[in-house]
């Protein structure tokens, strides 16, 4: 793996300008996520109307890895169902732990797929991967994500 | 038995030849990563082991290993031979008075434990309280956390400047008569400042209060006296030192660690044993509880002599060069925040790039074959202090070169292009 390939354009692009970056006025749900190894802090909201998520927002503190992979989710799931969503954090989860191919017939993983090379870079796996954790709990209607301890709910992912 | 010496390490008198030294250490021409040149800057998380150390691990599990201060058997004899040499070796190092003074550990953090279990335990309670420093690696402050939650004792910690150094004279105004206890670090592993330990030492004293010294940071770059420093305790790790993981030795006054409770207790600490009634050993031992990691120690001993032949006073020259040297280039590119600006450091460079996060950074310095840390060097209360979550840290050692140095600085320029 080369890092040049990870660290590509797009993913410089939603790092520097992230979309849907602060937040919402009246949340249905929200979750903070951390990643206690090296700081990643990002909070999210979340407002459902129903079974869809109609509003989407993040903030926080983060690398580059996980403010886009944050940035670039928040884009996939905004206007989906919670299954949908569901579907997609599984996806995702899969790519980066190499336990789903994301060219499988049907994998709905998309633009998503710039984060594959996350993969091969053990120690930036749960960057990626914690907004996608924090999305989990916060349709779980969980306050806390973490991808560590009790709270990762990939055991120990990474 | 007969005694294979060990090769010296190439050493001529004046300054350093790092590239003869150099040729000692095999994983830093072995090692490509990503098909680059390896720059191993990540030192103070842990050092390289010296061919010499290597073959002193391979002669002992060849031709010296059994269980020690057993058998009456001839290599139960060689191997504890070996294990009391290695003792030796660490109280030359460290200039102790008795070689019983020191105790082996498997590093820094139990040493620091053995002195919370067997002097805290014992002699701290309610209301008392522990002095310890903003600059502390957490290995220095969750055990007396955890002392202070038992006994209801509390922690005292003195705060640092903007430069990352002790204020001293809050340091003083901190003691009282229920202080009895004081943990200070020698060298900040995050930020590279190195503390007034000896002044902190005898401030400490004047008040009547014990002092711990974790010197992780400082036994590789700085020579210790503890007998100068008059320090009541000293703990250090052997594989910051190029020596075996697992080992590590802590330095105690004698008449201390005779008034301690043992840390752990099973076989090899014990004078008898009755169900009725367990005689303790004398120190050493009464601390060294189950067979210890044999080969580690042996090791750290070949580690310290390796580093004694060189000199520690050469190594600190070679090594404040590269400092200052790598300080002022990576000044020079502008848009990087040093964190850590002590007027007295040790070889370590914390820095922080434009807004880039540093595991971003740290990334892609790999990429380049430049390895450092990136991370709170569990020292979070100093990235708190600094309001960063985590720093980039380039360490230095003493077979790093300029060459390395430009290597970092190149890497930097390359993440300050991509993330422009």
């Amino acid at each position: 793996m080369d890092s040049k390939q990870l660290y590509q354009e797009v993913i410089l692009d939603h790092n520097r300008k992230p979309r849907n970056y602060g937040r919402l006025e009246h949340p249905t749900q929200s979750s903070e996520g951390l990643n206690p190894l090296c700081g990643d802090h990002i909070w999210l909201h979340v407002h459902l109307d129903g079974d869809r998520i109609d509003g989407i927002a993040f903030e926080g503190q983060s690398c580059a890895i996980c403010k886009a992979s944050a940035s670039m989710m928040t884009a996939a799931v905004k206007g989906k169902s919670v299954a949908e969503a569901e579907a997609l954090v599984d996806a995702f989860r899969g790519m980066v732990t190499g336990t789903v191919d994301p060219a499988t017939p049907g994998n709905p993983i998309g633009r998503l797929a710039v984060f594959a090379g996350v993969k091969d870079l053990p120690s930036r796996v749960k960057c990626a991967v914690l907004p996608w954790h924090t999305l989990h709990a916060a349709l779980d209607a969980q306050a806390v994500a973490s991808t560590e301890g009790d709270q990762d709910p990939m055991g120990t992912a990474g | 038995m007969s005694v294979t010496p060990i090769r010296q390490p190439a050493v001529d008198a004046g300054a350093l030849d790092v590239e003869r030294i150099r040729a000692d250490f095999p994983i830093l021409r072995n090692v490509h990563p990503h098909g680059k040149t390896l720059a191993f800057l990540d030192n103070a998380a842990s050092s390289q082991m010296p061919q010499q150390v290597i073959d002193r691990l391979v002669r002992y599990q060849t031709h010296e290993h059994a269980n020690i201060h057993r058998g009456v058997h001839t290599l139960s004899a060689i191997a504890t031979d070996a294990y009391e040499g290695a003792r030796r070796s660490v109280q030359r190092f460290l200039n102790a008075k008795e070689e019983r003074e020191i105790i082996f550990t498997t590093g820094c953090t139990e040493g620091v434990n053995l002195v919370m279990h067997g002097y805290g335990r014992k002699f701290i309670g309610a209301g008392d309280e522990i002095i310890i420093t903003h600059l502390e690696h957490h290995s220095n402050i969750v055990p007396w956390q955890m002392l202070c939650e038992e006994k209801g004792a509390k922690l005292k910690v003195v705060p640092i400047d903007d430069r990352g150094e002790l204020l001293v004279d809050d340091y003083e105004k901190l003691f009282t008569e229920r202080t009895k206890f004081a943990a200070l670090t020698h060298v900040s592993n995050a930020l590279g400042t190195v503390t007034p330990i000896r002044r902190l030492i005898d401030i400490a004293h004047s008040h009547g209060v014990p002092v711990l010294v974790d010197g992780a940071q400082a036994v590789p770059h700085i020579a210790v006296d503890v007998q100068a420093l008059d320090c009541d305790f000293y703990a250090f790790s052997g594989h910051k030192i190029c020596g075996p993981t697992g080992s590590g030795a802590l330095y105690g006054k004698a008449a201390l660690l005779e008034k301690m409770q043992p840390f752990k207790g099973g076989g090899d600490m014990i004078l008898s044993v009755t169900f009725e009634k367990t005689t303790y050993n004398t120190i050493p031992h009464k601390f060294e509880a189950g067979t210890p990691p044999i080969a580690a120690m042996i090791g750290l001993g070949a580690a310290l002599d390796y580093v004694s032949a060189i000199g520690l006073e050469r190594i600190a020259a070679h090594e404040h060069a590269l400092l200052e040297y790598a300080t002022e280039q990576v000044t020079a590119l502008g848009g990087v925040r040093i964190i850590g600006t002590a007027r007295e450091k040790a070889a370590v460079l914390s820095f922080y790039v434009g807004d880039v996060h540093p595991h971003d950074v740290g990334t892609l310095l790999d990429e380049e074959g430049v390895a450092v840390r990136t991370g709170h060097h569990c020292a979070q209360p100093v990235m708190q202090r600094f309001g960063v979550p985590a720093t980039a840290r380039a360490s230095f050692a003493f077979y790093n070169t300029f060459a390395e140095v430009d290597a970092l600085v190149a890497a930097i320029r390359k993440v300050q292009k991509l993330f422009a």
